[in-house]
């Protein structure tokens, strides 16, 4: 037994090469660190430490009123930062009951489909990036640009809107949204088909996709891995098909599913989505009625004492929003269930057996947003 | 098939006849007692007409003389969705079953409840804090305060 | 003067605290241009202010043409470290041992509310700590949440015009005083 350990130690079987990656990484999109345990360069396990950007919003969101904590969960998962302010006005709604005018929830809409188009484009650029590709960089944002004045002429900010309020809007929209929209569907509808030339049926990028890191559609139920990575595997989980909300249920759009599972199948998911993004804006662009943009509220909002719980669709996967209220200006406990959370720890399974590089890939592929996981 | 709430109702009160079936406008709720619990989750993973194979959220509630755990939970084949409850009465050990072998996405949501409460969750395989250090409170809590590291408003 | 006495810095030290020659100011002009027009920053970015970064080096944005040429991933190899996003108790320590890491010259941007004094996370959080500046020393702030590109750019002008007034071989922290007269510059130095 003696001479067993002995032996072991001197033939190094016993130890594991324990590199660190994080959390200061161009490559892992924030601050999150990647613990690989590695034989040569082979991965024989890995380890996510989150934590790095633990704010503590759930708690923060206890002491302020219901019309405060619309900021913060923009800064959760900034990248959709709309579809998370929808997702906290649409739960004070549904507990209020308040008729939201039709206009609003059309201009949602919009926002949500324009939102996830500037996300989609976002991931594009870094997993290009990451892949050693640095055009897409420059391409991704430089059409990325165009949406963001879109934002900035009727709300004024890029990134971070706040825009949403319970019961509407803060003020009324731009008279030259709608043109603007249309201008760049135009423009965007002769880019999308270079993105695809530049990069789907590129040879070293198929090699480095295709057959690397298959999601089972069995472990993406078990691990609650949704948005356009599940999709990826065939797990049909699309909020906007399964419990629709705002305008979702009256326009014609498809549910992109593929059976591969690997990272090329989740790339081609999003590539697919930006298309039915747009021909959602096409439906919807020209049909915005007129009327108020917002309902009419009181100053200090009080929810009744209960638990609501509404799920949305963000670029990432499935947002849940569950608030407990016992009757005050301020929820008791708010939780938010972020698609990062759930999307990230299936990476210890994904990239065992694969090299450094395809690990690289695969969490590009996943698109985390680090602070979504912390919250 | 999916199910409605009066026959998921139904449905549940013969597996647990011990539940109480709390008011919720939108779905149907339940608290179960402790002592069966993880059983109970088997069977509505297994059931053939229940199938609830989908854990959306796992989460506790702090009501200053108990806990109430929460889980979300859906059909992918139904597209039915049911609300779990679990009371915890012990504030001092507060303890409970795990699901992590029946959903897998439970093992970390646990980790943060863990993190952010201090419930223990009895079986897990890796039960460790997941944000914070070691050696921190639980923040979650109603009755935590940190001087030197929170300004309150 | 002697190779050897140009190589030997306390000879160096001698002429500065004496006033110097012109062909020393000028070769101070000479390195403080070179300097502020290529400084280098290293990939650091937490969270929502690493988007606006990155939108800063896009094509509409370009602050390459401000000498910023290229990210540099380790930071033995930057020049300046843009703390853009939230700092975290966690993530402390980490901030510390970069910039420890990197060497002099180097200076620090503090990017957003968040890394100026903790930003919309001020009040009520348990682990934001309220500003880089409880870490590490910084030298130029840029407010917004986050802030604008352009307001990015104009924190990099800042930065040339502060490096531009330092002093080449001391600790990076002199500066020159261009209105004081030559003796209290002396006296400064």
């Amino acid at each position: 037994m003696q001479e067993e350990i002995v032996k072991n130690i001197i033939l190094g079987e016993d130890e594991d090469y324990i590199i660190n990656m994080g959390p200061q990484h161009p490559s892992t999109h924030g601050v999150l660190r990647f613990e690989v345990s590695l034989q040569g360069e082979r991965i024989k396990k890995v380890v996510p430490h989150c934590g790095y950007i633990h704010r503590g919003i759930e708690k923060m969101c206890e002491r302020d009123t219901y019309a405060q904590i619309i900021h913060l969960p923009d800064r959760m998962d900034y990248l959709s930062a709309h579809i998370n302010n929808e997702a906290v006005c649409l739960c004070v709604e549904k507990a209020l009951e308040v008729d939201v005018p039709e206009r609003v929830t059309y201009i949602r809409t919009i926002l949500d489909e324009l939102n996830r188009i500037a996300s989609h484009q976002l991931w594009w650029c870094a997993m290009g990036m990451d892949m050693g590709a640095l055009t897409t960089f420059f391409y991704g944002l430089r059409d990325r640009e165009k949406i963001l004045d879109i934002f900035e002429e009727s709300f004024g900010s890029r990134l971070i809107h706040s825009f949403n309020t319970p019961g509407g809007f803060m003020h009324d929209i731009h008279p030259g949204f709608q043109k603007r929209i249309k201008e760049f569907i135009t423009y965007f509808r002769q880019k999308l088909p270079e993105y695809d030339r530049l990069l789907t049926n590129n040879v070293i990028f198929r090699e480095r996709s295709i057959d690397i890191g298959t999601l089972s559609k069995d472990d993406a139920i078990q691990y609650g891995v949704t948005g356009p990575s599940g999709r990826g595997s065939g797990f049909s989980c699309d909020v906007r098909k399964i419990e629709p909300y705002g305008v979702y249920s009256r326009v014609e759009f498809n549910e992109i599913l593929m059976t591969e599972g690997d990272v090329m199948a989740r790339y081609k998911v999003r590539i697919a989505e930006m298309y039915e993004s747009m021909r959602i804006l096409e439906q919807l662009v020209d049909n915005i009625p007129a009327g108020d943009y917002s309902a009419k509220m009181k100053a200090v909002l009080r929810l009744p004492a209960g638990e609501f719980f509404q799920r949305v669709e963000t670029a990432r996967g499935e947002l849940a929003v569950f608030i407990v209220s016992d009757g005050n200006k301020s929820p008791y406990r708010i939780k938010f269930r972020s698609p990062n959370f759930s999307n990230l720890f299936i990476i210890s399974k994904l990239a065992e057996g694969f090299k450094i590089a395809d690990l690289v890939a695969i969490s590009g592929s996943l698109d985390l947003v680090i602070p979504d996981i912390d919250r | 098939m999916r199910m409605e709430n009066n026959s998921l109702r139904q449905r549940m009160e013969t597996l647990v006849p011990d539940a109480t079936f709390p008011i919720n406008s939108q779905y149907l709720e339940l608290v179960v007692p402790d002592g069966l619990f993880h059983e109970f989750c088997l069977n509505l993973k297994t059931s053939p007409d229940l199938l609830f194979d989908y854990l959306i959220s796992l989460t506790a509630i702090d009501w200053k003389d108990h806990y109430m755990m929460v889980y979300h939970l859906t059909s992918t084949t139904f597209r039915h969705t049911v609300v779990l409850k679990v009371r915890i009465d012990n504030r001092e050990n507060p303890q409970v079953e795990t699901v992590s072998d029946i959903w897998k996405t439970a093992e970390f949501h646990e980790r943060e409840v863990f993190d952010l409460f201090g419930i223990r969750f009895l079986h897990h395989p890796d039960l460790r804090r997941l944000f914070l250090d070691d050696d921190y409170g639980f923040p979650l809590r109603k009755d935590f305060a940190d001087e030197s590291r929170m300004i309150v408003k | 003067m002697e190779y050897e006495d140009f190589k030997d810095n306390e000879t160096l030290e001698l002429l500065k605290k004496s006033g110097g020659n012109i062909l020393l100011s000028t070769i101070d002009n000479i390195i403080n241009w070179g300097r502020s027009n290529s400084i280098w920053p290293l990939t650091f970015a937490t969270s929502c202010c690493g988007i606006e970064m990155m939108a800063a080096g896009a094509p509409r944005h370009d602050f390459a043409r401000f000498g910023v040429e290229v990210y540099r991933a380790s930071p033995r190899q930057a020049d300046v470290i843009v703390v853009a996003g939230t700092i975290v108790h966690k993530m402390a320590p980490v901030l510390k041992r970069l910039y420890e890491q990197m060497p002099d010259p180097k200076y620090v941007i503090a990017m957003g509310a968040c890394a100026i004094s903790g930003g919309p996370f001020y009040y009520n959080s348990y682990s934001v700590v309220r500003g880089a500046d409880q870490v590490i020393p910084v030298d130029v702030y840029i407010p917004g949440c986050p802030p604008r590109p352009e307001a990015l750019l104009y924190g990099i002008m800042q930065l040339q015009r502060k490096i531009k007034s330092e002093h080449p071989m001391g600790n990076g922290k002199d500066q020159i005083d261009p209105d004081a007269d030559a003796e209290t510059q002396a006296k400064n130095k």
